[in-house]
């Protein structure tokens, strides 16, 4: 089974006053992941079920390999979908949950329970199939709504944060699964997500949404090291607001100029933005930096550094943490690399650097 | 029918909280199980009583201490099998029009207008505040004004056209506003119980249309709340005699209380089979509600 082409045009999309979708444009190639990130109320959700046929776009066109499928009920649409809540049916076992989809087209009892068989084990549970829902765990639940998902072999394959309602450890065995099963069948698929990591890990391409409207679409390390907008920057992975001033096409911050990589402001002062991995740390007692709080996470520990009036967020290999322990004096560097600028962010300095809340997920 | 909570009546379908574990002899629980027999004592002594009052004057003879004359008397009663066979159609009927007119409404507001949640609840809601013969005094009156003002309706010409002398469609449809609460209720239970949504999404994903989902998915997962709907509808319309008895038909509650005027013993003997029947009819759809919680 081969994936197909999917194609969002101008979606436009209103709740009761609030865009939904705001005129999405993206094509999703054949046989891709591509995952959907955003925060919530982006519209991620809406788009997806725009494909699912749940819902109506007001304006666009949804097309799967060129057919504009924006009319097509859901029941009679070539996709298969699995549900950020658990979505399988109480009354039926296992096996006939799987086979739903066949009995609706009337295959026979034998070749759909073979069918239902063989996807079983496609999802390495082949001895669940007298079981019920209530029955199972959820990551199993999530494996065989995943199962009942690729049944009808669809072209295309549907996932609503499919992951969320699980714990951490089956999160992630899971959807190194659904890549593994993705990979093999070839199957197109969208996955929604608001969990950054979960985005890189698994997609192909990331494409960033932002109030209904594309941000940006491109692979992940692409993502994460060359965001196009500000927004992105600072959604995917932790970023630092410091105070820095353009001079010509460069940009003086901390004592270093640096290149600029995409747009400048019209204003001089901006603010930069610099990943923490991209901020180095060495012991020094002259220096004025020091380090605030130091929180340990095995590879790698996160510092609060605070340099005169502002702080910094930098990211050290955990052995450095005993080095650099708080109270430690510390000079700051960056990384010579281009780097994103926007438009200073209020004339107070920012005393606190921003911590994103989706630092940590 | 008055004395009927929208809650109470559903309770013996729900499962028994049973929390008494085994606990060896602290003195909290044994504590609460003297409380829980003493309620139960309570509660029994006084449904108990009646009925085995009501039994006692029923077997009672002039010549023998016991005789359960009255009971055979039942089955050659004058209009007995007649009354008893309206009364359960017109159960049948009420539950098949009452739960096709609720099931597709109350899914149809879930899904897609949840706006009207509040205004459906209290219209299904409303029949319990109004009065029986506040009821039936509106639906006389209509029967009697109807045919001058809406004949040439085609709503009032379908009635006419269906209209039949020994199954009254009008009490079918005043039954069916008299259930809506409890059918409400129960059904409302129901759907709160599983994810509609999801499970309709999911149904459709794979390709089944309406009909299929709603045989296949919303149905089987809503049998025990459709089966107490079904109960209540039946012994609501089982003991219903205001209305019957004000339009003029002879429904098994109106046959009872017109043979207590001539045979005492055999009504009183009639109210305690149908009581019994009634308990029959508990049971067998609680039993079923359960082997399907167990079942899935």
């Amino acid at each position: 089974m081969n994936g197909a082409k999917v194609e969002l045009r101008g979606l436009r999309r209103n709740f009761s006053g609030t865009a939904a979708l705001d005129g999405l444009d993206l094509t999703i190639e054949s046989g891709e992941l591509i995952a959907l990130l955003g925060p919530s109320g982006c519209g991620k959700t809406t788009a997806l079920r725009c494909v699912a046929g749940f819902e109506q776009p007001d304006e666009g066109a949804v097309l799967v390999d060129g057919k504009d499928i924006t009319r097509v009920p859901a029941n009679k649409r070539d996709a298969g979908m699995v549900f950020q809540s658990y979505s399988l049916f109480p009354n039926l076992n296992v096996r006939d949950n799987v086979a739903f989809g066949l009995r609706v087209r009337k295959v026979p009892a034998t070749k759909r329970h073979a069918r239902a068989q063989e996807l079983l084990e496609l999802i390495g549970l082949p001895h669940i199939g007298g079981r019920f829902p209530h029955q199972l765990s959820g990551g199993q639940q999530q494996r065989v709504a995943l199962a009942r998902a690729l049944a009808l072999e669809p072209r295309v394959l549907l996932l609503d944060e499919p992951l969320s309602a699980l714990d951490a450890k089956v999160r992630v065995s899971l959807r190194e699964e659904i890549r593994r099963l993705q990979l093999s069948l070839g199957i197109t698929t969208i996955f929604v997500t608001h969990d950054q990591e979960e985005a890189l890990s698994m997609a192909d391409r990331v494409a960033v949404l932002r109030a209904g409207r594309l941000e940006q679409v491109a692979d992940p390390a692409t993502l994460y090291d060359r965001p196009a907008t500000p927004f992105v920057a600072e959604f995917v992975g932790t970023m630092n607001r410091v105070p820095g001033r353009i001079e010509g096409d460069q940009v003086a911050v901390l004592g270093q100029t640096l290149p600029v990589d995409g747009d400048l402001p019209g204003t001089p002062d901006v603010d930069v933005l610099i990943r923490p991995e991209a901020v180095l740390l060495t012991p020094d007692s002259e220096a004025d930096g020091m380090v605030l709080v130091s929180s340990f996470r095995g590879s790698t520990a996160q510092l609060r550094v605070q340099l005169g009036d502002i702080e910094v967020l930098a990211d050290v290999p955990g052995h450095d943490s005993v080095r650099l322990a708080p109270g430690t004096r510390v000079r700051v560097k960056l990384v010579e690399r281009p780097v994103l600028v926007s438009a200073s962010s209020g004339a107070t300095t920012p005393a606190t650097a921003p911590v994103p809340e989706h630092d940590v997920v | 029918m008055a004395a009927l909570t929208p809650e109470g009546p559903v309770a013996p379908l729900t499962p028994p909280a049973v929390a008494s574990g085994p606990v060896g002899g602290a003195g909290r629980p044994r504590r609460i199980r003297v409380w829980r027999g003493a309620i139960l004592a309570i509660a029994a002594i006084y449904f108990l009583v009646p009925l085995i009052a009501s039994f006692t004057f029923t077997v009672k003879a002039p010549e023998q201490d016991f005789s359960l004359d009255a009971y055979g008397q039942i089955f050659s009663a004058e209009g007995f099998g007649r009354s008893l066979l309206l009364s359960v159609g017109l159960g049948v009927a009420t539950i098949a029009v009452v739960l096709l007119l609720t099931l597709p409404a109350m899914l149809a507001v879930r899904l897609s207008i949840p706006k009207l949640k509040p205004v459906l609840e209290i219209l299904c809601t409303l029949p319990l505040v109004v009065p029986p013969i506040t009821f039936v005094a509106g639906i006389t009156t209509v029967l009697r004004l109807g045919p001058d003002y809406l004949a040439s309706t085609p709503f009032y010409q379908t009635i006419f056209a269906i209209q039949d002398e020994n199954f009254p469609i009008v009490l079918v449809l005043a039954y069916v506003i008299l259930a809506l609460p409890f059918v409400y209720r129960s059904l409302d239970a129901g759907l709160g119980a599983i994810d509609v949504r999801t499970l309709v999404e999911a149904a459709r994903n794979l390709g089944a249309s309406w009909p299929h989902l709603i045989f296949r998915v919303i149905v089987p997962n809503l049998r025990s709340s459709l089966a107490s709907a079904s109960f209540l509808t039946l012994a609501l319309v089982l003991g219903e005699f205001t209305i019957a008895s004000l339009l003029n038909f002879q429904t098994f509650p109106v046959w009872i209380y017109t043979i207590s005027g001539s045979q005492a013993q055999v009504s009183v003997a009639v109210s305690v089979f149908s009581l019994l029947i009634t308990w029959l009819l508990l049971l067998v759809l609680s039993s079923a509600g359960a082997r399907q919680r167990s079942g899935s």
